[in-house]
């Protein structure tokens, strides 16, 4: 341990190890930048529409409605609504988006029939998720805390106040707001409930 | 030339002035006349019409005449009536209008052509739009002479 050689050599490695570090830490800086740039890239709404079932489907539809075009010119994107903000859910969205890629490879919604065919269950999916998470998506925009029931509509404020109170969330009374409606009379008595699909 | 040809171009010449005479003046009274266009020439463009503000919700407005459709008292944006859905219907229906507090569907509604009593909405009055319509700010193109029924009765 006295020798001059060992001491260069304890020297060495503890540069070494330093080294190892410093590289290992810029690395993962760039790899954790790149990784969150890829993931970014997915999200908008450019991304999705590179997939013509989207284009040519749910896009065409959602292009006349309140959130693509309005007075103020504000807008939600596929992933404002369809995308969690935070990034544990946004990388468990991510990974639940892999099973899309694979029907995309398999085609299973390449016609506008087929897409339709599965329209029911696709949405019944979107439904059952914005439930169950109270409706997170629309609330990042749009805060139950913040409405001034005075200044809406005759019909919103008493269908707000009272559906707030009965803990109903968005999605319970506003479907279809962005793509058309599914045929949803093929839904079971309990799913019409589940989804307040009552008339 | 005998008397009864000379007779005959005689009539025939003043026939021919008497429409002259009339098509000038009917041609004269067409000119004071516009078209909705207003006065612009047909090569002439014509300019855009304003836009028209939809009205925001109001209570049930009253009908104008007798068997009118009612109006649509509130805006209808992104409400879908599609062969596969009809949003009027979670508002309007027996089931949901109490608690909406909305009008309901009249029951004449589930008549079929034929006068028999359907179990649910008669297919020919599906499509709500087709009868009742929303209101924006427009005066009235043509003036008309319609009453409601309460004023008939007077
Ligand atoms: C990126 C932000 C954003 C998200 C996410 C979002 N909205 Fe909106 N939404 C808006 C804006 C902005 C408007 C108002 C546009 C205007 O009137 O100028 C609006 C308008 C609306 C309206 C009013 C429609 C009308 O005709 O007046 C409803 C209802 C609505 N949103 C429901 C939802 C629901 C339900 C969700 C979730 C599925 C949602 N929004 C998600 C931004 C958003
Ligand atoms: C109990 C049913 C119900 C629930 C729950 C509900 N809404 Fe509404 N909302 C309505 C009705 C009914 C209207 C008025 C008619 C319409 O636009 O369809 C309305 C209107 C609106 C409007 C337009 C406001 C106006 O003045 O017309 C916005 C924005 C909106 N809702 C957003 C939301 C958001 C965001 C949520 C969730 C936090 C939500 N709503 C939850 C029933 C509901
Ligand atoms: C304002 C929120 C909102 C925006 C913006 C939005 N969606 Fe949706 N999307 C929904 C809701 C809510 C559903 C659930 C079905 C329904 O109620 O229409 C849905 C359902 C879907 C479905 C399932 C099929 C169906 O029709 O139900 C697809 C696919 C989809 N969205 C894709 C997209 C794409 C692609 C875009 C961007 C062009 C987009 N969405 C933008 C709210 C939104």
């Amino acid at each position: 341990m006295t020798t001059p050689t060992n001491g260069k050599k304890g020297f060495l490695s503890r540069r070494s190890v330093k080294a190892v570090l410093i590289i290992g830490f810029v690395l993962g800086i760039l790899f954790w930048g790149a990784f969150n740039t890829a993931l970014e890239l997915t999200n908008t709404e450019t991304f999705c529409l590179s997939c013509h079932e989207m284009k040519d489907n749910v896009y065409q539809e959602y292009r006349n409605t309140i959130h693509y075009s309005n007075r103020t010119g504000v807008r939600a994107t596929c992933p404002d609504c369809h995308v969690p903000k935070d990034w544990t859910h946004k990388i468990i969205r991510k990974i639940q988006a892999s099973n899309e890629l694979y029907h995309k490879a398999l085609g299973t919604i390449n016609t506008r029939e087929k897409f339709e065919g599965k329209r029911l269950e696709l949405a019944k999916h979107e439904w059952r998720r914005m439930k169950k998470v109270d409706s997170r998506e629309c609330r990042n925009c749009h805060s139950y805390d913040y409405m001034d029931y005075t200044m809406q509509s005759r019909r919103a404020s008493p269908q707000h106040i009272d559906g707030f109170n009965e803990g109903k969330t968005c999605i319970d009374c506003h479907k279809g707001i962005a793509h058309q409606m599914p045929d949803t009379s093929e839904l079971s008595k309990e799913e019409r409930e589940e989804f307040n699909l009552e008339q | 030339m005998t008397y009864k040809t000379r007779k005959a171009a005689l009539l025939k010449t003043s026939g021919i002035t008497l429409g002259l005479v009339l098509s000038l003046v009917a041609a004269n009274s067409w000119a004071g006349l516009s078209s909705l266009r207003g006065e612009a020439s047909i090569e002439s463009g014509s300019n855009a019409p304003d836009v028209k503000r939809e009205h925001a919700d109001s209570p049930p407005i009253e009908r104008n005449y007798f068997q009118q459709p009612p109006l649509i008292p509130h805006r209808i944006r992104e409400y879908q009536i599609t062969l596969r859905n009809n949003k009027c219907l979670s508002c309007h229906s027996w089931k949901t209008y109490k608690k909406a507090k909305a009008t309901k569907i009249s029951q004449t509604h589930f008549d079929d052509r034929d006068g028999n009593a359907q179990t649910s909405l008669a297919a020919r009055r599906y499509f709500c739009t087709q009868c009742h319509v929303p209101q924006v700010d427009a005066p009235p193109l043509v003036g008309n002479a319609f009453l409601p029924v309460e004023e008939l009765s007077k």
